[in-house]
């Protein structure tokens, strides 16, 4: 099954046990959403799969009230670029209802946001702005990398109290997998090998690029432990810090810039946590996006952002 | 309910609005009161003549002025001080402040701090009353048929969004009126126009003469009405609710009126004149009511002032009580623990 498959199954399984479950999006109709993420889902699901005027302000935060009174929705933002117009909603009111009424409110909202670069859509239609939201205290994000993972995820997303960030990134779309029987809860993070040498954490897509880099570090006799995030927030600490006590070596890997994103706050976590600290044999390495705009170009969209034979360059002076 | 008595409660739930408006401006002008306030002296008529003509089960997002509709919809005056004393007895366990006092229970979802950001989120609750009534899935299709084509679907309850004239030039305002209308959702636009967004004009902001004007770019009905008239208001509010209810789809009412006090408490009010002010305390809606009921004979003027009394000291006693409990706040892990909900929380 491929991702974008995955994606459109969780939604089908959560609306069919539960008439809540209802999408809002533009064009998730007949149209099949921009990325054929909903394609079909509307002869199924006619009266939960909504098509929305160009308003993402305006039909985010109606879902939002929605939520509030007990609707289970999910908001497909056709590029996460747009992310700025549903801002408020988001920020203002959907992370902070739980708390700002005193607990007499929940809002089980789900917000899908493709996201991502190697499209060639230029710079406002590729950007990855999950660190942008790391700062909202009160939503959890979510990042899968894989169409098990999607599964999971996203049928745990909908099913969360709590508004729920969903990054895709477009290129995982087509990407195959087989998905497991085990549920996967939010606030988890994935272990992939068990090489000693060195711990490489990333998500989404660019734990593609960590895998291809462990194979070429393989290839040079290190062996590399990958850790897919999956969750952003909240990150899970324990296993970050289990998986680089063990290897002694962190490298973080994460395709939008590094400046106040995941692996920054990954980075600030070790450094803080006394033994995982202590454990370290070397300095954290980052890589991450270029700090500039996404260029339309192929090959200079390609250049901003980390690819693996330079990260197994670098990996490979740590020793 | 006879007219005379909706005629009483009426003049009742307008006092209390005024004498919670006033103990307000005393206990933050002794300190006793953190933050900000927003108060809305003579707005009593828009306030009372909504939330009265609203059935309990309807639905309000008031605005950031939300004191009057928040008693007029049935909340306790004690427990809205105590919100604005930060105590655990708050409607939001002190988390909320004067411009947060949600009440699940009298179905009014709070106000949002930020101007006009409460009118989707009301847009929200009429799309939930409608996804819920029995015949939803026919107005849902909206990826294979026009909604635009959908009969009429009577709702039992509608939702209330409120806000000023200074909110209606937010983009969500304009957005979700249009969303409304082709869905066809219970909603009513409810804009109370005071004629001023904190310092700015409505004259000087608004591009047509009336934002009730606007209704006709939506394809809604819109009437603007004498907001300090609480009769009038209870009418038009009625009728407006009753085409809404009947699945007709939302409907733009705005209320003309005037906020006696500033902004907030650290406006000077250097933006209109006191000649302008005194015309409008003329027309003081809680005089104006009283008149109203003298002339039909529902009251005496020994009655009327006996309701008064009765009416301040019942606010003076509510917030003397919220006093005494004051100092009982949350715990900081009780503060984080409402971050985010748990897994069992429903509404």
């Amino acid at each position: 099954m491929t991702f974008r498959e995955a994606i459109r199954k969780a939604m089908a399984d959560e609306m069919a046990a539960d008439r809540n479950v209802v999408l809002f999006g533009e064009d998730v109709g007949v149209y099949g959403g921009c990325f054929k993420v909903t394609e079909g889902m509307w002869k199924e699901f006619p009266d939960q799969i909504i098509d929305t005027p160009v308003s993402e302000e305006g039909f985010t935060g109606m879902a939002v009230g929605a939520a509030m009174m007990g609707l289970r929705p999910i908001v497909e933002i056709m590029y996460a670029d747009f992310y700025t117009l549903i801002f408020d909603p988001i920020v203002n009111h959907a992370a902070k209802t739980h708390f700002m009424s005193g607990g007499q409110f929940c809002c089980p909202i789900t917000v899908r946001l493709p996201e991502g670069s190697g499209t060639g859509h230029g710079a406002q239609h590729t950007q990855s702005p999950e660190g942008l939201f790391l700062n909202s205290t009160g939503l959890k994000l979510v990042a899968p990398s894989n169409p098990s993972d999607a599964y999971h995820l996203l049928r745990a997303s909908i099913r969360d109290n709590n508004p729920v960030l969903f990054f895709e990134h477009k290129l995982l779309y087509p990407t195959e997998g087989e998905i497991s029987n085990e549920p996967v809860p939010i606030g988890k993070a994935k272990v992939i090998g068990n090489g000693l040498d060195v711990t490489i954490i990333a998500y989404s897509h660019a734990v593609t690029t960590a895998l291809e880099a462990a194979e070429l570090l393989k290839e040079n006799g290190i062996d590399a432990t990958v850790v897919d995030l999956r969750t952003l927030n909240p990150l899970d600490k324990e296993t970050i810090f289990k998986q680089v006590q063990k290897t002694g070596r962190a490298v973080l890997i994460q395709d939008p810039n590094g400046i106040g994103g995941i692996d920054a706050q990954v980075c600030a976590a070790i450094c803080q946590d006394k033994k995982t600290f202590s454990s370290l044999k070397c300095r954290v390495l980052q890589f991450s996006g270029k700090e500039t705009p996404v260029p339309f170009s192929r090959d200079l969209e390609k250049l901003t952002i980390p690819q693996a034979k330079d990260i197994a360059v670098a990996v490979g002076k740590l020793f | 309910m006879t007219e005379k008595q909706l005629s009483i409660d009426a003049l009742r739930m307008m006092l209390n609005s005024r004498y919670f408006e006033e103990k307000t401006e005393e206990l933050f002008k002794a300190g006793q009161i953190h933050g900000t306030t927003h108060l809305a002296n003579g707005q009593e008529a828009a306030q009372a003549g909504l939330c009265m003509a609203l059935d309990k089960a309807d639905w309000i997002v008031p605005t950031h002025r939300c004191h009057g509709f928040t008693i007029c919809k049935g909340s306790s005056p004690k427990a809205m001080f105590a919100e604005m004393f930060g105590s655990r007895a708050g409607l939001a366990k002190g988390l909320g402040g004067s411009m947060h006092m949600p009440d699940a229970g009298h179905c009014n979802l709070g106000s949002s701090a930020v101007v006009g950001s409460g009118v989707p989120l009301a847009t929200g609750i009429a799309f939930k009353l409608k996804f819920d009534s029995a015949d939803s899935a026919a107005f849902a299709t909206s990826t294979n048929q026009n909604p635009k084509l959908c009969p009429p679907q009577p709702v039992k309850n509608i939702s209330v969004a409120i806000f000023g004239d200074g909110a209606s030039s937010r983009g969500s305002v304009h957005e979700s009126m249009n969303i409304a209308s082709i869905w066809k959702l219970p909603v009513l636009f409810y804009c109370e126009n005071n004629h001023y967004g904190m310092s700015a004009s409505s004259d000087k902001m608004i591009s047509v003469d009336k934002v009730s004007d606007r209704a006709s770019a939506y394809g809604i009905p819109g009437k603007v009405v004498d907001g300090n008239d609480f009769e009038e208001v209870y009418n038009s509010v009625i009728e407006a609710a009753s085409y809404i209810r009947s699945g007709n789809g939302p409907y733009l009412l705005e209320v003309m009126t005037y906020r006696f006090k500033g902004h907030s408490k650290s406006d000077r009010r250097l933006y209109r004149t006191s000649d302008e002010e005194q015309q409008w305390m003329l027309r003081d809606p809680i005089l104006l009511f009283e008149q109203k009921i003298l002339a039909s004979g529902y009251m005496t003027q020994q009655e009327i002032e006996s309701l008064e009394k009765e009416c301040k000291e019942d606010i003076e006693n509510q917030a003397g009580q919220a006093l005494d409990t004051c100092s009982d706040k949350l715990s900081e892990n009780e503060v984080l623990n409402l971050v985010y909900a748990s897994e069992e929380e429903r509404l």
